[in-house]
């Protein structure tokens, strides 16, 4: 692959490759040694809050490449990329649901709390197999994938492309918001899978689960950009590229647009529910409002923010905006919406390529490049 | 009519202070004593002070028999227990407990007559069988009364608690009624009672009346007659009555099974019309310029807080009894806040996106995000309340237990006028010309001379005002609050996906369809999943026609 393809990916330099094994090998190993390691009292020491913290950028890290991977790279806005991360987490919540067992509040070893609650008498038979963490998390893979080829097969047959897309995707996430709100539907209701107690016998509410969880995830966002970045380099990658920027002509070329898009989608939904099972233990809570079309909007600007069509912006870029927003909420919750909404503007407006190519353009000297174009000079 | 008994002691007190005038203008120094001669009603009423409720019975009989309308309220009064003799003179007077004492009021003349101690005065005491005869007595004045909906509210009344001694009542009734809705209210009671019987052919006349009715009461006390007892014996004996009920309770049944799809059309209409009012805006601006706008939820929730603003502007301002025509006055108010907030919108983001939608709709997202902010920092996060005016209050009565407020059979007809001056003006006008030039080929408009920025800001400002006017009609029928145009922006996205894009009649077509098939599911599947349903159709839906029902055909669709 030559220097212009790479750029043209968004793929990273030599030096690149060594600042992303630096980053990770500092997440992956020094934080964990902050946190137990050096003494509470030591301005070095990290706290367990903060790891906690960290764990969650790190699912949302992996939910922005699996969008990237399909907007930045394919051309395909998905506005329900939150059902998929929900499905996940949901799928991971049932698996610690059922081995909360008979430690619950009305201490039914079969049923969680809501079901007796709702008077139901047994399980369920979507619920069986949960309290086996392998069914569990074939069915974090399963689920969301199977569903995305679904939706995918029938939205790619039928060449929905663009804003299309985008809405009916958003429908999607809308009507299973409302289904998993009814309580009838077994999930939990509006208070959603909670109070979980330990996964795979370990206590989630001890310090080693979590930065267990935490290196975990670490580990996990390591091995989804592996994948991305070979997804996107490969013969494919450059099929989807060409499918992103012009559709009809890669169609008349004699590849199947269909298939290189359903199949990118459906993986991209694999890695969105493995986020989402990641994210639930170590949150402690699935509910409905994971599936509301405004959190899947905002993984759309995770991406923009750090740079479309950028595997690595995507990382820096749910980072970013995930840190404005604990800092915000915590120090003027009004302002939050204020600036949520500016990013979106000014973004889109401002910075195509995102923080990545800000970066990029500063030091080629090229700024004028990415700065907003008038109509007439588009290329599009 | 909210309040039968309020309205039925209004009418009263008007009498009253009628009566009241009359009586100081004849003779202002007549005494209770000179009353008692002249007034037959006045002289019944002194009876009651005697002991014997055998005279007391004679006495209210008597009163009944002048059937003067002063009667009714010393009955209540009555009643009630709020009937007093005064020790001082033994008059008759109808005092309200206040504080320590009762204010009295002279049943005779209306006027108040000053407040005593609880001692001064002696309640005049009624037994069971008193109380029974004046609830009759009532019910017989009410059933004469001059007023139809008073006459309507007793007959009701009277035959929500059917007993054979009502009969002769409702019968005579029946004979002086005039207004026919009435005097079905009086057959139906008269039915139900005749519905116990013994004799056969009356029964069977009975079920005959009723099998016109649309209760479901009536439905019940027919099935009713198919139970049986211990015995195995049905509760009716005669097989002919049984088959008479069975076909009536058919009849009541596939009237009632029309009436429901009659509402079920009906509030799918008007679920589509408020749809429609949502989406119009919408398909205009998706048609036109083929960005998707997502803070037109947020135009809507403006146009709902300037109906808000303007109410409150009314409610200082200008007379009470212009108050209702704000309403009218928020429309051109809300069509320009909104429109201008559109074309700033337009002129200073979405101008510079052209060419890239999906960006567009993230921009879009973003303003959606900070008007919802904006106006839950100027007018706070609680909902806003907006009254509806005196003109859109109240409910159609459809029968069978169905009714329609009159705010949405406005709705109904204000959108069909909504879209049809869009409709006009988009077919006639200038304006409209270069607008359809442009959806269908932006670079030829362009270069015939067809200013496209212009056409575009404006578009943009047409349908952002329309969503202005939406808000005005929604802020009748739900909260206004910041998340307003929340709960509209998925549905209406669904309608011109649906309809198809930069077709009005994909969008006409679309909103109703959406509407009525949603009420239709309703029943089925409850409202929540006959939503998620809708949604899994529509996604079926553009596998067969993924431009939607009424698809742009030709090059402009695949631009």
């Amino acid at each position: 692959m030559g220097p212009i393809t790479s750029r043209l990916m968004g793929l990273e330099s030599r030096r690149g490759w060594m600042l992303m094994l630096a980053l990770g090998l500092i997440m992956l190993v020094l934080v964990p040694i902050l946190n137990l390691l050096v003494p509470a009292d030591s301005i070095f020491h990290v706290r367990t809050f903060w790891i906690s913290i960290l764990g969650k950028y790190l699912c949302f890290a992996i939910l922005a490449l699996a969008l990237d991977l399909i907007w930045g790279y394919a051309g395909i806005l998905s506005l329900g990329h939150g059902a998929f991360f929900g499905l996940g987490g949901y799928a991971m919540g049932m698996y610690m649901m059922r081995q909360i067992g008979d430690r619950s509040v009305y201490g039914n070893p079969d049923l969680p709390d809501f079901m007796v609650f709702l008077n139901w008498q047994e399980l369920p038979w979507y619920w069986f197999g949960f309290d086996q963490f392998w069914f569990a998390a074939l069915m974090v893979v399963l689920v969301p994938g199977l569903l995305a080829f679904v939706f995918g097969w029938l939205a790619f047959r039928s060449r929905i492309t663009g804003v299309y897309f985008s809405i009916i995707s958003q429908a999607l996430v809308f009507a299973i918001m409302l289904a998993f709100f009814r309580n009838e539907m077994g999930f939990g209701g509006n208070n959603g899978l909670t109070d979980f107690k330990d996964i795979l016998g370990f206590d989630l509410a001890s310090r080693n689960t979590k930065v267990g969880l935490y290196a975990v995830s670490v580990i996990a966002l390591a091995l989804v950009y592996l994948i991305c970045r070979g997804v996107v380099s490969s013969k494919l990658g450059r099929v989807l590229i060409a499918v992103r920027d012009a559709e009809s002509r890669v169609r008349f070329l004699g590849y199947s647009v269909t298939n290189a898009k359903l199949f990118v989608f459906t993986l991209s939904a694999v890695l969105a529910g493995i986020a989402g099972a990641l994210f639930v233990p170590q949150v402690g809570i699935i509910n409905p409002g994971e599936f509301s079309p405004a959190k899947s909007i905002e993984i759309a600007i995770w991406v923009a923010v750090g740079g479309r069509g950028s595997l690595f912006g995507a990382i820096v870029g749910a980072f970013a905006v995930n840190g404005a927003r604990t800092y915000f909420t915590g120090a003027a919750p009004e302002i939050w919406l204020f600036f949520l909404g500016g990013l979106f503007v000014l973004v889109t407006l401002f910075m195509p390529k995102g923080i990545v190519g800000l970066v990029q353009a500063l030091r080629e000297g090229k700024l004028a490049d990415i700065l907003p174009k008038r109509r007439g000079q588009l290329d599009g | 009519m909210k309040n039968p008994m309020r309205l039925f002691h209004n009418v009263s007190l008007i009498a009253s202070v009628a009566l009241l005038l009359g009586f100081f203008t004849v003779a202002t120094s007549w005494s209770a004593g000179a009353q008692t001669v002249d007034d037959p009603f006045a002289a019944a009423l002194q009876t009651l002070n005697e002991k014997s409720f055998k005279k007391k019975a004679a006495a209210i009989e008597a009163m009944a028999e002048i059937g003067d309308p002063r009667a009714t309220a010393a009955l209540e009064a009555l009643a009630a227990g709020h009937l007093f003799s005064r020790k001082s003179d033994n008059a008759i007077v109808i005092g309200s407990g206040i504080e320590n004492g009762y204010a009295l009021t002279d049943p005779v003349s209306g006027a108040g007559v000053g407040d005593v101690g609880k001692r001064d005065v002696k309640k005049i005491t009624v037994n069971n069988r008193l109380r029974g005869q004046i609830r009759g007595i009532l019910g017989r004045l009410a059933l004469s009364s001059e007023d139809a909906a008073q006459r309507l509210t007793a007959a009701q009344n009277i035959i929500k608690s059917p007993s054979p001694g009502s009969l002769d009542l409702l019968r005579d009734a029946r004979d002086r009624e005039t207004v026919g809705k009435v005097r079905d209210v009086l057959e139906t009671g008269i039915a139900i009672i005749e519905l116990e019987s013994d004799d056969t052919r009356l029964r069977l006349a009975a079920i005959q009346t009723l099998s016109g009715s649309t209760d479901r009461e009536v439905k019940a006390l027919l099935e009713q007659m198919f139970v049986t007892d211990d015995a195995g014996d049905f509760v009716e004996a005669d097989a002919d009555v049984r088959a008479a009920a069975q076909a009536a309770i058919d009849d009541i049944n596939g009237r009632l099974s029309l009436l429901a799809v009659a509402e079920n059309l009906l509030f799918g209409i008007s679920l589509g019309s408020v749809l429609l009012l949502a989406a119009i805006g919408l398909a205009v601006t998706f048609g036109v310029m083929g960005v998707i706008n997502m803070a037109h939820g947020e135009m809507i929730m403006l146009g709902a807080y300037t109906t808000f603003l303007v109410q409150e502007i009314f409610r200082t301002v200008a007379p009470p009894e212009a108050f209702g025509l704000y309403v009218v006055a928020a429309i051109p108010a809300a069509f320009l806040v909104a429109g201008a907030f559109g074309v700033l919108i337009e002129r200073g983001c979405i101008r510079f996106l052209y060419g890239r939608p999906l960006e567009t709709l993230l921009a879009t997202w973003g303003i959606s995000l900070i008007l919802q902010q904006l106006v839950r920092t100027l007018f706070g996060a609680n909902n806003r309340e907006v009254a509806n005016p005196q003109w859109l209050s109240g409910a159609l009565e459809l029968g069978g237990g169905v009714s329609i407020t009159f705010s949405r059979i406005y709705i109904i007809f204000f959108c069909l006028a909504v879209v049809a001056l869009l409709a006009a003006f988009i077919r006639y006008s200038r304006f409209g010309l270069n607008m359809r030039a442009v959806t269908q080929n932006r670079a030829m408009a362009s270069s015939m001379g067809i200013k496209t920025g212009q056409v575009d800001a404006l578009t943009f400002a047409l349908g952002s005002g329309i969503a202005g006017i939406a808000g005005v009609a929604l802020s009748q029928i739900s909260n206004v609050s910041p998340n307003l145009g929340q709960n509209f922006i998925v549905d209406s996205f669904m309608v011109v996906v649906f309809g198809g894009v930069g077709s009005l009649w994909g969008t006409i077509v679309g909103a109703f369809g959406l509407g009525i098939v949603n009420k239709f599911l309703e029943p089925f599947s409850g409202a929540i999943l006959g939503k998620v349903v809708v949604l899994i159709i529509i996604i079926l839906f553009i596998q067969k026609r993924p431009r939607g029902l009424f698809a742009l055909k030709g090059r402009a669709a695949e631009a």
